[in-house]
């Protein structure tokens, strides 16, 4: 049979934008504020980690201006971000309560205390690649309902290797479901470099494969950050799904327990750009503010920090009763028997 | 009203009042639109409802349950569809990691209510991963609920009656079965929990469930013709098992033959035996007799009448408990 002609319609292109990007001051110091509590969280839990508070962490230091950019960008009153263990700022980005939020990496309970409906991030998600399917699913629910609404995927450079990322992008593409595939390209997975993950170093690359539009922007500068991630939603909106690749750099290991030192040398980590954050303090370019800024963050993570301690205890019943909406016979069952068998007094 | 329908029109029938009952309700797999599915269980439902809530999805089936996972997230209603057993093992990710958790994960803030459709177990030569008995595979799961109906009336309410449960349930169609034809009742269900009995005996229970509930009834019926009363239990909710119900049945027996088409190993044979075990202690008269498919892979058409349990081995297992 004769080649067909292609009917792959050529992507539009996003970005850059043919005026330019303008993030006005209020927006921009918006971001730098919530830019620094993520900072001072992860700087912090690290700590929490190392004095026993925390069994482990994955902190996102390097990724504020990419977690916190987009998030800000997003409808809190229809948008849906579908979020990772390392997207905090995001978390902080949609101002959703930390102490909620930490109730995962304390090991509390898996995925948190928050109502993903109210704070709009699912609860935080340990099987990468996942989050790209759930915001499919999801957005092609807003697309039925006629909300108006899009979800954001965030996802990392180690996660596009999965099949998930596959299925979820080609299915939005062929459905034009109103989705962002926001990929956080750290430059690792784990232990395992760019270049052993994705030929060619760019997941956006792929996008055109789909038939769908990409931005490749720097993941390190928060104005551009917000200001294609609110270009990208528009379009999703309209038209259907996005690809967003956010260049950064994860600056610290990949969890507490992990040694960078065993694949990755310090003159790499030194050879790095300048920090998201320093980008943002010149940006916002009011000392005054900034200083003040950085006390208000100190403080806001100080405070979760007292809230993580006064106890906060797990009710083993809740082990039993979450597990489905209505309870099994056999689970009642077991519960009881748990009960018996650890009322120890 | 009842009517003759077969299990496969059954199917077809709850689907298309499920639609039209529930805005929410949307049916989706590989080929269920135009082509009706390879069954034609989902014949007409697009041309009824659009191909916006009866959608032909991309061959990928994580995608089609993550996206189910996403749509009960945002508080629809999905009746998603593999197309094979077999090939709900591409999907395993979504369905154990995923659909079987959000609901713990967020503490009951986003429940996953679905009904995830799988033409299941053997009989009609088909090719490899066409035959697959999984049901305890994902009965092990926590999270999950599986029902399996064996005949057009059950298959009718069953279904209908997991939609309206909040939790995601894996049906079990029995593929084998979806031509046979039998009354459906539509307005008296009947009771739609647990396990039926699907005829009275004295001598011995059989439990099973799918296609292999119309297998034991003509055991039963041949040994009838030497005196031997057996009952037949559809068990027909695996997750949760009827406890109550099958242990009365095999309370009044003393003798039980459980009969399934997957492999014994961990297979539900035993998660049944060490029930019935437990509850009944001395009263057994024989040991709990396992009829079964073997420990291997669902072989090719050529060979499954030697795997699936036949009459023949069926009425041996239940010789070995009578004579015990
Ligand atoms: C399906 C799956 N396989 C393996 C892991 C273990 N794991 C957790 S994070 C990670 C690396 C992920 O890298 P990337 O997607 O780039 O995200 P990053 O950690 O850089 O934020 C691995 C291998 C996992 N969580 N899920
Ligand atoms: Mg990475």
């Amino acid at each position: 049979m004769p080649v067909p002609p292609s009917s792959a319609a050529q992507p539009a292109q996003l970005w850059p934008p043919q005026n330019g990007v303008t993030v006005d001051v209020e927006t921009l110091r918006g971001l730098a504020e919530r830019m620094l509590v993520t900072r001072v969280l992860d700087t912090e839990a690290v700590r929490w980690q190392r004095q026993g508070i925390l069994p482990a962490f994955p902190p996102a230091i390097g990724q504020e201006a990419a977690q916190v950019g987009s998030a800000m960008a997003l409808d809190r009153a229809r948008d849906m971000a579908f979020i990772t263990y390392r997207d905090h700022g995001v978390v902080v980005g949609l101002d959703s309560d930390l102490t909620d939020y930490m109730g995962s990496h304390l090991a509390l309970w898996n995925g948190g205390f928050a109502d993903p409906n109210k704070v709009r991030h699912s609860p935080l998600q340990a099987v990468v690649g996942a989050t790209a399917l759930h915001a499919m699913g999801w957005a092609y629910a807003q697309k039925l309902d006629g909300t108006g609404g899009a979800a954001i995927a965030y996802f990392g450079d180690g996660a596009s290797s999965q099949g998930d990322v596959h299925e979820a992008m080609n299915f939005a593409a062929v459905s034009k479901s109103p989705v962002v595939f926001f990929v956080q390209n750290n430059g690792w997975s784990l232990s395992t470099p760019l270049d052993l993950q994705v030929a060619g170093g760019s997941v956006a690359a792929r996008a055109s494969g789909y038939s769908m539009p990409s931005m490749r922007i720097d993941g390190d500068d928060v104005g551009e950050v917000y200001a294609a991630t609110q270009i990208a939603l528009e379009h999703a909106r309209e038209h259907g799904p996005v690809v967003i690749e956010a260049f950064t750099y994860r600056r610290g290991p990949h969890a507490t327990s992990d040694d960078p030192s065993r694949y990755r040398s310090l003159e790499e980590e030194r050879a790095l750009g300048p920090d998201p954050i320093d980008v943002a303090r010149q940006l916002v370019a009011d000392e005054a503010w900034w200083a003040e800024a950085e006390q208000r963050a100190e403080q806001a993570v100080d405070a979760v920090r007292v809230q993580m301690q006064s106890p906060r205890t797990i009710d083993g019943n809740d082990m039993f009763d979450y597990v489905f909406q209505e309870k099994t016979p056999q689970l009642v069952k077991q519960q009881e028997q748990w009960r018996e068998e650890t009322d120890l007094d | 009203m009842t009517e003759q329908l077969s299990t496969q029109k059954a199917i077809n029938t709850a689907l298309r009042e499920i639609l039209a009952d529930d805005a929410k309700s949307l049916v989706f797999g590989e080929d269920v639109g135009k082509l009706g599915g390879v069954f034609r269980v989902t014949d007409g439902l697009q041309t009824e409802f659009g191909a916006h809530r009866v959608i032909d999805t991309p061959l990928a089936e994580s995608g089609i349950l993550g996206m189910a996972a996403g749509l009960a997230m945002a508080g629809h209603r999905p009746i998603p569809e593999v197309q094979f057993d077999g090939f709900a093992y591409p999907a395993m990710n979504q369905i154990i990691s995923q659909i079987a958790r959000t609901n713990y994960r967020s503490r009951g803030a986003t429940p996953m209510q679905m009904v995830l459709r799988i033409p299941s177990y053997g009989g009609i030569r088909a090719p490899e991963l066409h035959g697959e008995s999984i049901e305890a595979t994902l009965a092990h799961v926590p999270g999950l609920k599986v029902v399996s109906p064996s005949n057009p009336h059950q298959a009718y309410h069953l279904l209908r009656r997991a939609h309206e449960m909040p939790d995601p349930v894996m049906f079990m169609e029995p593929k084998s079965r979806y031509w046979n034809r039998g009354d459906v009742d539509f307005e008296n269900p009947g009771d739609l929990e647990g396990s039926l009995v699907a005829r009275e005996g004295e001598d011995l229970t059989i439990i099973a469930w799918g296609a292999m509930v119309a297998r034991s009834l003509e055991v039963a019926e041949l040994a009838a013709e030497d005196d031997v009363s057996i009952e037949v239990v559809d068990a027909r909710w695996l997750k949760p098992l009827d406890e109550d119900g099958l242990v009365a049945s095999v309370a009044k027996t003393g003798r039980a033959v459980i009969v399934h088409e997957a492999p014994r190993t961990a297979g539900l044979g035993a998660e049944i035996g060490q029930l019935l075990t437990e509850r009944l202690w001395g009263k057994l008269e024989a040991p709990v007799e396992r009829v079964t498919g073997y420990d291997v892979p669902t072989p090719a058409g050529d060979l499954e009448d030697e795997y699936i349990p036949s009459i023949d081995r069926i009425l041996f297992g239940v010789q070995r408990s009578l004579e015990y």
